[in-house]
């Protein structure tokens, strides 16, 4: 049985990890969601220059995953014997609405004068993905949906699938879209055979944390 | 595990309206690369495959729609599955869909949801009254190979019985313009594994591939086409090949330059064939993703030469479709099938001087030579490698 050992959920200029508000700034509303993700970022203590060369959308991406899985999971490698997972078995499956809209909209800007390769190599939503697996070292699977709404049921089958089948150990799936001043992103890590029976790998489990829905057996 | 079997296909590219077209023209060494000279999309001419005129399907279709509504359409017809049925899914890919309307519409939220590819996938579903919402693939260059892989993994899992894919991109400014931008446009016909290539061509179009559960396409529909006395004549229908296995990787390492190593790619084809439950002696030629950019050959090079492949021969088909991005993956594979079906290797177009450090078997000309098994490769950006295996049934 597959479980979800962590969730991280960012939209609203809240952080909530695991179902606890972690992080939050009402007064930080500015720049279409930028500085309230610059804000969290300062206040994780984070130390990562790429974050700032990226688009929103992988700013969003990135900093989801990097609150969700902490010091709680990471690929082996040559350095870090120590760590849980070969690095291919590791995957990444995310989903949303706008693919890189928000991205192509400035990168079609700059083609009036000079276009931007720093910009136009933003304009593909499994960028994303990218910028998470460099960070954490992971070479398993990816996969990028477009779902006019959250689509858990997709998600929920496709990395069933994937971890059943041990193509993968352990999975980062789940939603991140952001356009204009609009952003939500929800991660959740899947590891198998994780047996806490409040936390398995369902539609139903991801839909609550989607929607933020109290429960206090789910935390 | 189910086996997933290949009921039909089409490619509509500017060789051709069906996969038999098409098939025919490249063996006769038809491409559609051209030098074009487009104001709309460059100041300067380019060389790209494009088409002259789209399809004018009745309904507010888009370019992009009409190309897939069109491939899915022959597909289809060459088919005897019902879109209706509760067992099939509808799988789209694209890398950017709608975005040309940026081109020429003014930005405003209604633009925004039209050119949003969860609309266009919406619209080419109830043109063909799909029961279930599609699914929509959007991972970058190896987009196509994703969706068939997610079709074969619904099929295999058992949520469907039938997926139908269909994968394609329209070529306009935004597009051509990043990858100028990125200096990575060929200047010439692009030249696939050549000591002199430099860059791509960019090139549209759209493929479907239909895949079943059901036993009964196991031994193919008619047959195929067959090529005799230096005259291909094209069969229509692909079958008698199934979908036997698939992986995909990511590289961990930069955005937009592939692995220095191969490895991950390397990874991805290893995991396919161990699906497959073929080794890499089983292999009897190699679809690479080829896209005639110093890095992007390398990398392939490398990965082959690291699963101990440098003698199965390889072919690179972007000299006769240019990069058709989010419908490479569905084009390629689709010949790729054909190939199989007539036993025919098609040569590399472009190819003259091996210009990748580690020297494989590059297909030159045509090989009419008994085949079973294809291994298809393709990679893209965010560091995504994907690897799917096609083999030919034994009657």
């Amino acid at each position: 049985m597959n479980g979800i050992t962590a969730s991280c959920v960012i939209e609203s200029q809240l952080v909530i990890k695991n179902g606890e508000t972690v992080f939050g700034s009402e007064h930080i509303d500015g720049n279409g969601g930028s500085d309230f993700l610059l804000a969290a970022y300062r206040h994780f203590g984070l130390d990562y220059p790429r974050f700032y060369k990226m688009d929103p959308l992988s700013k969003l991406g990135w900093l989801t995953g990097e609150i969700l899985l902490g010091q709680g999971i990471s690929a082996k490698n040559d350095l870090e014997e120590d760590k849980n997972y070969p690095a291919e078995d590791i995957g990444i499956v995310l989903s949303n609405a706008n693919a890189s809209l928000d991205t192509d909209l400035r990168y079609f800007e700059t083609t009036k004068e000079f276009p931007s390769p720093s910009l136009f190599v933003y304009t593909l939503p499994n960028i994303m993905i990218g910028e998470i697996c460099i960070r954490h070292n992971l070479k398993g699977e990816n996969a990028f949906f477009i779902t006019n709404q959250f689509d858990a049921d997709l998600l929920e089958q496709y990395v069933s699938h994937l971890m059943d089948n041990d193509i993968l150990q352990a999975c980062i799936c789940g939603w991140v879209d952001l356009m204009g001043g609009e952003y939500k992103a929800v991660l959740f890590l899947v590891e198998k055979g994780k047996r806490d029976p409040s936390c398995l790998f369902t539609s139903a489990y991801m839909n609550k944390i989607f929607n933020r829905e109290k429960s206090n057996e789910n935390g | 595990m189910r086996d997933v079997f290949i009921v039909s296909d089409n490619i509509l590219s500017p060789l051709g309206v069906t996969a038999g077209e098409n098939f025919s023209n490249l063996t006769k060494s038809v491409s559609g690369v051209k030098k074009q000279e487009k104001k709309e999309m460059s100041a300067l001419p380019f060389y790209a495959s494009l088409f002259d005129s789209f399809p004018a399907i009745p309904g507010n279709y888009t370019q992009f729609e009409q190309l897939l509504i069109m491939s899915l359409t022959d597909a289809l017809k060459n088919s005897d599955l019902d879109t209706r049925d509760k067992k099939t899914i509808l799988i789209i890919s694209s890398t950017k869909g709608n975005i040309s309307l940026l081109e020429t519409e003014p930005y405003d939220p209604g633009l925004k949801e039209r050119i949003a590819l969860h609309t266009s996938a919406r619209l080419v579903a109830s043109h063909f009254e799909f029961v279930h919402s599609p699914i929509i693939v959007s991972n970058a260059c190896i987009s196509g190979i994703a969706a068939i892989l997610t079709g074969m993994r619904m099929i295999r899992s058992g949520q469907y019985d039938h997926a139908i894919i269909a994968g394609a991109d329209v070529i306009s400014r935004f597009v051509l313009s990043g990858f100028q931008s990125f200096q990575a446009i060929s200047p010439g016909p692009c030249k696939p594994f050549d000591r002199d290539r430099n860059g791509i061509n960019l090139g549209e179009g759209a493929a479907t591939l239909i895949l079943s559960s059901d036993r009964k396409y196991a031994g193919g529909k008619n047959g195929g086409g067959e090529y005799a006395g230096g005259k291909y004549v094209g069969g229509s229908h692909a079958g008698g090949v199934t979908v036997s296995g698939g992986a995909i990787s990511n590289d961990a390492n930069h955005l937009s330059a592939p692995s220095r190593t191969g490895e991950e790619l390397c990874m991805a084809m290893t995991k396919a064939m161990l699906e497959a439950g073929l080794s890499t002696t089983d292999i009897d030629f190699i679809s690479a993703h080829g896209t005639a950019t110093q890095y992007n050959d390398e990398m392939e090079a490398k990965a082959i030469t690291l699963a101990g492949m440098q003698s199965v021969p390889v072919n690179g088909l972007k000299g006769y479709y240019g990069h058709t991005l989010g419908a490479c993956g569905l084009i390629e594979s689709v010949v790729s099938i054909h190939s199989l079906k007539e036993n025919l290797i098609l040569p590399t177009r472009g190819f003259e001087q091996m210009g990748v450090t580690k020297p494989l078997n590059i297909s030159r000309d045509l090989l009419s030579v008994p085949l079973k098994n294809c291994l298809k490769l393709a990679s893209g950006f965010g560091g995504c490698n994907a690897a799917l295996v096609f083999s030919k049934n034994s009657i």
